[in-house]
């Protein structure tokens, strides 16, 4: 069974240490749930697992292969959602959608995508009426509309409703009994069943002595 | 290969329901070049002179002006990570941005310079060279510029940075395209000037989208 693996992870970010010896294992159908306060690096993380940031130290493995040895083949198996929607403005929301599922080679459900979060009926609006909560719902359809087996979610709660997150819950549920993995950084309660809470607070260098001028 | 093809597609939409931003290019293009023969002095011997080197000149500041939004609203919104993480190589991506610039940007300059040309009495022998010539050239300062937009994305001001960064690297474009419209109203072989043009053009067809992607690698990190 292939194991994402980090092994003594390092992070440093504008010459400051964000993060030392972090170390995970998420089998098939993990979940991995990120806590720690503002600016502990989970954000960091998930870049580092995306791919985004190359890590000072230590290494990422999918099924015991480096995954900087084929950044592509690694990319081609995530979807991430950082704080960004990159939704276009002016394309529509099926769209905005059809493209994203389209880069992405695969036979997408679009349908299904957008009525898992009932986008349904907002399909033939253009992006910039939505508001910041039907944004994000449609980012997230992204992860539904083309299949990949790795989830990395930064705050997907944000700007959604009860029956959103509900919704997002649902997805992840789902993703996880096909087999999926997912792993989330999240401030607000998400009903994930079985996650691994990895808690970055205690992984914090200490901090810089005090700069003397 | 595919993944090009959408991306091109998706920014030709984009250009065309956002249609101010090609044409704020084109009408830049005209009535910059509207000022000489105010500027000059009405002569039509002079302007007729003058007409290549203020056509290639005012063209390069026009695609100078659409170059800072090449990548930048893909980055503020995200999309840029997400083309990183898509299975299209970003060099692929960077040269499909590219060619649905020239398409909106470049093109466009190019249909509008014949009008340029008859508005500065330039002889109709040297049009067909003209036009070819920014056929060849115009591709050129957008993929030069695509690197140069690359490089500022990051940077505060990066817009301002921009011309600093591309304008020296344009001067060869701009000698050669202007050379080759010169030579040929002057009943000269155009040829070789085309020839170092379309060299140009092939050099920096490979250059740019591996410049422009480690630029935006850098960028998003």
């Amino acid at each position: 069974m292939a194991l994402f693996e980090g092994r003594s992870l390092h992070c440093r970010r504008g010459g400051r240490d964000v993060f030392a010896e972090l170390s995970f294992a998420l089998p098939s159908g993990g979940a991995l749930l990120l806590t720690g306060p503002n600016g502990s690096g989970k954000s960091s993380l998930l870049r580092l697992m995306a791919g985004l940031l190359k890590p000072a130290g230590g290494l990422l493995t999918w099924d015991g292969v480096a995954i900087a040895a084929a950044p592509e083949v690694h990319a081609a198996r995530l979807h991430y959602l950082g704080h960004l929607d990159a939704v276009k403005p002016v394309l529509s929301v099926a769209e905005n959608l059809r493209f994203w599922a389209a880069l992405r080679g695969t036979p997408a459900a679009l349908e299904a995508a957008l009525d898992g979060f009932a986008l349904g009926e907002l399909a033939a609006v253009p992006g910039r009426l939505l508001s910041a909560g039907q944004r994000r719902r449609l980012a997230l359809a992204r992860l539904v509309a083309a299949p990949a087996e790795l989830w990395l979610l930064d705050e997907p709660s944000v700007g959604l409703d009860h029956a959103s997150v509900g919704r997002l819950a649902g997805a992840i549920a789902a993703h996880r009994a096909a087999g999926g993995r997912v792993v989330v950084a999240t401030h607000m309660a998400l009903d994930l069943p079985g996650a691994v809470p990895l808690s970055l607070a205690a992984l914090s260098p200490p901090p810089l002595p005090e700069m003397v001028w | 290969m595919k993944g090009l093809g959408l991306l091109v597609a998706r920014d030709l939409r984009l250009a065309l329901r956002q249609s101010a931003d090609a044409w704020l290019a084109v009408l830049f293009f005209v009535l910059t070049a509207a000022l000489f023969p105010f500027g000059v002095g009405p002569e039509p011997g002079l302007l007729a002179r003058i007409a290549p080197g203020i056509i290639w000149v005012v063209a390069l500041l026009a695609v100078l002006l659409s170059l800072e939004r090449l990548f930048l609203a893909d980055f503020e919104d995200g999309s840029l990570e997400q083309l990183l993480l898509s299975p299209l190589p970003l060099e692929l991506a960077v040269l499909a941005k590219v060619l649905a610039h020239w398409l909106t940007t470049g093109l466009p300059l190019i249909a509008a310079a014949p009008l340029l040309a008859v508005l500065f009495n330039m002889d109709f022998a040297g049009l067909g060279v003209l036009l070819l010539a920014m056929l060849l050239g115009t591709p050129v300062l957008s993929l030069v510029g695509a690197v140069g937009a690359a490089l500022t994305l990051g940077a505060r001001r990066g817009g301002v940075l921009i011309p600093l960064l591309v304008l020296p690297l344009y001067v060869p474009a701009l000698i050669f395209g202007v050379g080759a419209t010169d030579a040929a109203l002057q009943g000269l072989a155009a040829r070789p000037h085309l020839l170092l043009l379309g060299a140009l053009l092939l050099v920096m067809l490979v250059v740019a989208p591996l410049a422009g992607a480690a630029a935006l690698r850098q960028a998003l990190e």
